[in-house]
């Protein structure tokens, strides 16, 4: 292999990069991002960033050692259009074309709009930030819709800037279908004791000069609208390249598509084990990802498989929330270290008596220790 | 020199806090070697102490960053700026920390 293409300049695809180099490829490596910016880290956009507290280049993923390290050939602000595997040929925005012996696809995914909702905040990108950083002026009143881990994030660092906020959630508790009924109370709760306006089981129309129109016909007055409502992935440019795609670029256990040489992974990587297919949006699985399939791309077949730890953290107030595993809601839910109502805690969940899931709210130590096990591979 | 604790309180495979500032965390390797370093990752705001000791690497209970405790550095993201590194002694039976870091590491 002479020439890769990473697709995607964030965390995914500078993960693959800095793993083929690790891995021992010496060959060209391309890599293509829509964004003008070097390769940033995501989390902060809604914490320390949108606060005012981290600074743009503490985003970044890559000094200026590892730049000179990696020996990238960077095509930044300019997006991939297409992909012609017979050719081994990408196809770029700005005319041009990279021929590339292997492709790692990592563009993840672009945040999910409403319809009625045009012209609101979203937060998936640095510009997205710092556009939503400049309408957080004092006095402001937001009114975010989605309770999800972005939209609470974004709903706590406006708290911390003295703003008066609301969040819209068309669940009955936040975050339930993944956490359950107990572990969505206490999110609910957070929000609660730190002056947020929550109102779960509501269903938003759409937006007006006044603020968000709800579909009983009320209004809640807003200056500043954010909707947090997920992301879609950024599949687009594969339409015509054969490879399958829906809800992100279908992959095997090992993270390859059909063609050897081409791999996904982070956000956009929709694998399969067992022929359940499943994905993540979650740092750390886009950063464990890279390493499997990068290892494969450089055999040409799937040699390592991939095993999830399901492990995400979110900073919302005064808490920090770490889950790792992969709970279903007939699993057993028990606590193992204070309880849901103090500020600190530790859940399990169990089924057949094994543990599959973890769940803390600041209590990082006895969460990691209680991880360990899950993230033992399973013999897939 | 700051105290940290005896070296009984202290089995391998564990780890201690010294409040201050810097907080310092000192550790007991599997392997028996002692190390101190700063308690604060260096990407955000997690004791090092309460992370999960692997040979003589810890990594961050937060975002598993992995530092190597014996210059500091990490060897993954997300921390990118190694943490200090404190020269530890046994004098009868206790550890102490010393209290300027090793210059190399910063
Ligand atoms: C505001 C925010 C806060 C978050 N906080 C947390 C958190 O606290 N904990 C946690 O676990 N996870 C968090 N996440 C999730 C985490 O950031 C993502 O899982 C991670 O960024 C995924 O990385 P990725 O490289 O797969 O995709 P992305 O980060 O989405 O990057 C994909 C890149 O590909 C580019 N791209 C797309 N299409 C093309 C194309 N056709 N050609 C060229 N380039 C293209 C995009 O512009 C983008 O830069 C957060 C995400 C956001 C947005
Ligand atoms: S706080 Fe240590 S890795 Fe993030």
């Amino acid at each position: 292999m002479k020439r890769v293409a990473v697709v995607g300049a964030s965390l995914a695809g500078v993960r693959a990069a800095q793993e083929l180099r690790a891995q021992g490829y010496d060959g060209g490596i391309v890599l293509i991002g829509e964004e003008r910016h070097l390769p940033y880290d995501r989390p902060p956009l809604s914490k320390a960033f949108l606060a005012g507290a981290a600074s743009q280049a503490s985003l970044e993923l890559l000094d200026a050692g590892d730049l000179a390290s990696l020996a990238l050939d960077f095509r930044l602000g300019v997006r991939a259009t297409a992909l012609e595997p017979a050719a081994r040929r990408v196809l770029l925005s700005d005319g041009g074309s990279v021929h590339a012996d292997g492709v790692v696809i990592a563009t993840g995914g672009r945040a999910r709009t409403l319809p009625g909702f045009e012209g609101a905040h979203t937060l998936r990108t640095l510009d997205d930030a710092l556009a939503l950083r400049a309408a957080l002026v004092p006095g402001v009143r937001v009114v975010i819709v989605g309770a999800g881990f972005i939209g609470a994030e974004v709903a706590s660092t406006c708290r911390s800037l003295g703003l008066d906020v609301t969040v819209l959630e068309a669940l009955d508790a936040p975050l339930a279908p993944a956490l359950g009924p107990r572990l969505a109370a206490v999110c609910a709760r957070l929000h609660a004791d730190h002056g947020t306006d929550l109102r779960c089981g509501v269903r938003v129309e759409g937006l007006s000069e006044a603020g968000v129109r709800l579909a009983d016909g009320s209004l809640v007055p807003a200056d500043v609208v954010v909707t947090g409502v997920g992301m879609t992935p950024a599949t687009e440019w594969l339409a015509g390249s054969g490879l399958k795609v829906g809800n992100g670029v279908h992959v095997d256990a090992g993270l390859v598509t059909e063609l050897p040489q081409v791999v996904a992974v982070g956000d956009v990587a929709h694998y399969h084990v067992d022929g359940v297919g499943r994905r993540h949006e979650h740092w750390t699985n886009a950063s464990e990802q890279a390493p499997v399939a990068v290892a494969n791309l450089l055999a040409g077949r799937t040699e390592r498989t991939y095993t999830p730890s399901g492990y995400v953290w979110s900073d919302q107030y005064s808490g920090t929330i770490q889950l790792a595993g992969h709970p279903r809601p007939d699993d057993t839910l028990s606590f193992v270290d204070g309880d849901p109502s103090s500020s600190s805690f530790v859940a399990v969940w169990q089924r057949d008596g094994a543990t599959v899931g973890v769940f803390a709210l600041n209590n990082a130590k006895l969460f990691n220790r209680l991880r360990r096990p899950l993230r033992r591979p399973v013999g897939v | 020199m700051i105290r940290a604790c005896t070296v009984d309180e202290l089995p391998p495979g564990e780890s201690v806090r010294l409040p201050g500032s810097p907080a310092i965390a000192v550790f007991h390797t599997e392997a028996g070697e002692l190390y101190a370093i700063d308690d604060t990752c260096t990407h955000q705001d997690a004791s090092l102490a309460d992370g999960w000791l692997e040979g003589c690497f810890v990594e961050c209970p937060l975002h598993a960053a992995l530092f190597d405790l014996r210059t500091g550095v990490p060897s993954c993201l997300p921390a990118k700026d190694p943490v200090r590194t404190y020269p530890v002694v046994v004098d009868e039976g206790v550890i102490y920390v010393e209290g300027t870091a090793r210059e190399d590491a910063a």
